[in-house]
């Protein structure tokens, strides 16, 4: 353990005294969740609605007050009939349109519902969501304000039809896609060119003759990085948080220790392109495209699994962020336990016990 | 006389049709310095990587301290201190920092071998808390000298531990080496410089993956078999112009400030017949008889390779 502990030192040495790396490691995650962050936003402003009220009564009118009044839409136009409304899309003037049914009050009043329908431009999958959301609140926080008094019970029920995209997936899934992505791109970058900058600096012969084993090297190269990504994992979360209004419904201590297994599942592979290429550069170039590319387009990150041609799906299936976003969803969105994911946990560990041991197998005990 | 250290015997290592090591057998004995002698791409490296058991050789036998290179890797590499031909150390590491890695690496702590390498160390102590990268040329190998040392190998392994440090530094390791090898310790090295041959107890020429012979220095030069002379003129350029282009020289190579030059009838040589003829055509010649070092052996049987070749 002596040399272990000599050689777990040094790499902390590395990686303290290289500028270029502690950027990576701290300032990357960082600036790329609040690029992220500001890309999708999630605050909306006076956002473009139009209204179609047939009805025209006095509780219509005063629902359309609450919603102009509430600072996140302007109605920006009233329509006469249905056939407008796809023209009001069209032109791209509004996101929004509002329809209130005829003879609103009157049904209201009679049958004691009423319906709205909230009709979004999805093709901009992330604002539509949004926007029927806060609509659909706040004719919800309308009823309740003015029907609360009232024993019969109305209802307004709004409806949300999404034009343009109807399968449309949560806004929600793109954070955990990018802390996916984050992750594993900073932990496999940072391993993947370790072991190959000593082999460029020939200091790896010179551990290659001292009694180091392989798995000495191979951990020695992984942990310190696993400890300092863990402040990693913890600015992820907290910055998806704070800048996505992300909730973590679930355990966080549940959500921490899947994000460190995740962290571990990368740093292995990093370790294991570095014990088989020979250049930090083709090293990194293998980090970069053949885990970016699949963490961003084959985890479910920005395109559904479930809408893409077979094979692919199978690449979803062996691609390890699939299960990472699929068990951080589940813990933050759902707030589920361990016991909704330990098929996923499973397979992250897998993957993780199998890179170390192939990197640790491959590693060579000479030079080539 | 004890067990060869190093026993090797008809090895070769290609590099896909690249033939770096050409069936060389050598032997090298506990407690000598031995020096492979030889240019750039000479094949030296490889001999190291393998004496280090670092690469396999492609056929022939090699034993490291009585252990086979392919299955006693481990041991051998417990026995060996190895120091690359590029400096192999941590340049974001200070001195002492890695010092002491490579004394922990070794299962070993620096207290526990001082007294082996406090004669290098005091020269590179005062610097001990700056970055090894920032340490010039001399004192590099000095430290790589101690971090090789720090587990007190049987053997040490040193490829071209001289090359790009100046004359001054270069005298200072070499007597490094010979207090070395007086604790006990056996030196395999190599060098590019044949000035260097003399300090080694035995050597081994090498020129594109052979060797061309192996001996003790003086009787590798006195081999030499030719009488060898020295000449100076004003105008060197012209001077080997002329010599090469001589009908009775039969050999004639630039050595610093001289030339050293051999005559075809070598029994019957005396410098009046160079001095006589080179007279008429230079102003200021200077001949005289000098003896011949190793690099005129170097040169004679490389030249007596491509001639049989």
């Amino acid at each position: 353990m002596h040399e272990f502990k000599g050689f777990l030192i040094k790499e902390f040495y590395h990686i303290f005294r290289d500028r270029r790396t502690m950027l990576i490691l701290f300032a990357m995650p960082v600036l790329q969740m609040l690029l992220f962050g500001y890309v999708i936003t999630n605050e909306i402003n006076h956002a473009q609605i139009a209204v179609l009220d047939k009805s025209d009564d006095y509780i219509t009118r005063k629902i359309i007050t609450r919603l102009s009044a509430s600072g996140y839409f302007e109605i920006k136009s009233y329509l006469q009939t249905h056939d407008e409304i796809k023209e009001a899309f069209q032109s791209g003037e509004v996101r929004e349109v509002v329809v209130f049914e005829d003879n609103f009050s009157e049904s209201l009043n009679r049958f004691g519902t009423a319906n709205v329908h909230i009709i979004t431009d999805a093709s901009d999958a992330n604002t539509a969501n949004l926007i029927a959301n806060y609509t659909s609140a706040l004719i919800a926080r309308f009823s309740a304000d003015e029907f609360n008094k009232d024993s019969r019970g109305l209802t307004i029920k709004s409806d949300v039809r999404m034009m343009y995209n109807p399968e449309m997936k949560s806004v929600f899934m793109f954070v955990p896609g990018t802390m996916a992505m984050i992750l594993i791109l900073i932990s496999a970058l940072l391993t993947s060119v370790t072991i190959v900058r000593e082999k460029e600096t020939s200091s790896m012969e010179v551990l290659l003759v001292s009694p180091l084993k392989p798995a000495h090297i191979i951990v020695g190269k992984v942990a310190p990085y696993a400890v300092l990504s863990l402040i990693n994992a913890f600015t992820i979360i907290l910055l998806g948080h704070t800048v996505f209004g992300l909730p973590v419904l679930g355990s966080f201590i549940l959500l921490f220790s899947e994000c460190l297994l995740f962290i571990l599942m990368a740093l292995s592979l990093g370790v294991l392109i570095s014990t088989t290429t020979n250049s930090q550069q083709v090293a990194m170039m293998l980090a970069m495209v053949a885990l970016l590319m699949p963490a961003i387009l084959l985890s479910g990150f920005i395109f559904p699994i479930e809408n893409m041609p077979f094979w692919l799906q199978w690449i979803c299936k062996i691609n390890p962020s699939t299960y990472f976003i699929i068990i951080i969803k589940n813990i933050m969105l759902k707030g589920s336990g361990f016991m909704a994911v330990w098929r996923e946990t499973l397979i992250l560990a897998f993957y993780t016990f199998f890179f170390l041991f192939v990197s640790i197998r491959k590693f060579k005990t000479r030079l080539t | 006389m004890s067990n060869p250290v190093i026993k090797g015997t008809h090895l070769c290592k290609n590099y896909g049709s690249v033939q770096a090591v050409r069936d060389v057998s050598f032997n090298v004995n506990e407690g000598e310095i031995f020096g492979f002698i030889g240019p750039d791409g000479a094949g030296k490296t490889s001999l190291f990587r393998m004496a280090a058991t670092l690469l396999l050789p492609d056929s022939g036998n090699l034993e490291v301290c009585g252990l086979n290179v392919e299955n006693d890797y481990k041991k051998i590499r417990r026995l060996l201190g190895y120091m690359p031909g590029k400096f192999s150390l941590y340049q974001d590491l200070t001195v002492e920092e890695n010092l002491r890695f490579f004394a922990s690496v070794f299962r070993t702590t620096v207290s526990q071998n001082y007294n082996l390498i406090r004669d290098i160390y005091e020269h590179i102590e005062p610097f001990k808390n700056r970055r090894a990268g920032k340490l010039s040329g001399g004192m590099k190998q000095k430290l790589a000298l101690s971090c090789a040392l720090i587990h007190r190998p049987r053997l040490l392994l040193l490829d071209e531990p001289t090359t790009g440090i100046d004359a001054v530094s270069r005298k200072e390791f070499w007597s490094l080496l010979r207090r070395l090898r007086d604790e006990g310790i056996t030196v395999l090295v190599s060098t590019p410089y044949m000035d260097e041959a003399s300090l080694c107890d035995r050597i081994a020429l090498i020129q594109n993956g052979q060797i061309l012979s192996t001996d003790t220095p003086d009787v590798v030069a006195s081999a030499f078999e030719h009488q060898l002379f020295a000449v100076k003129a004003r105008d060197m350029y012209l001077l080997i112009n002329i010599l090469e282009t001589c009908p009775f020289v039969r050999s004639a190579f630039i050595f610093g400030q001289e030339v050293h030059v051999t005559i075809n009838d070598y029994r019957n040589a005396d410098e009046d017949k160079l001095v006589n003829y080179l007279s008429d055509k230079l102003a200021d010649v200077v001949v005289y008889q000098t003896k011949p070092n190793i690099e005129d052996c170097f040169m004679e049987l490389m030249s007596n390779k491509t001639k049989k070749g």
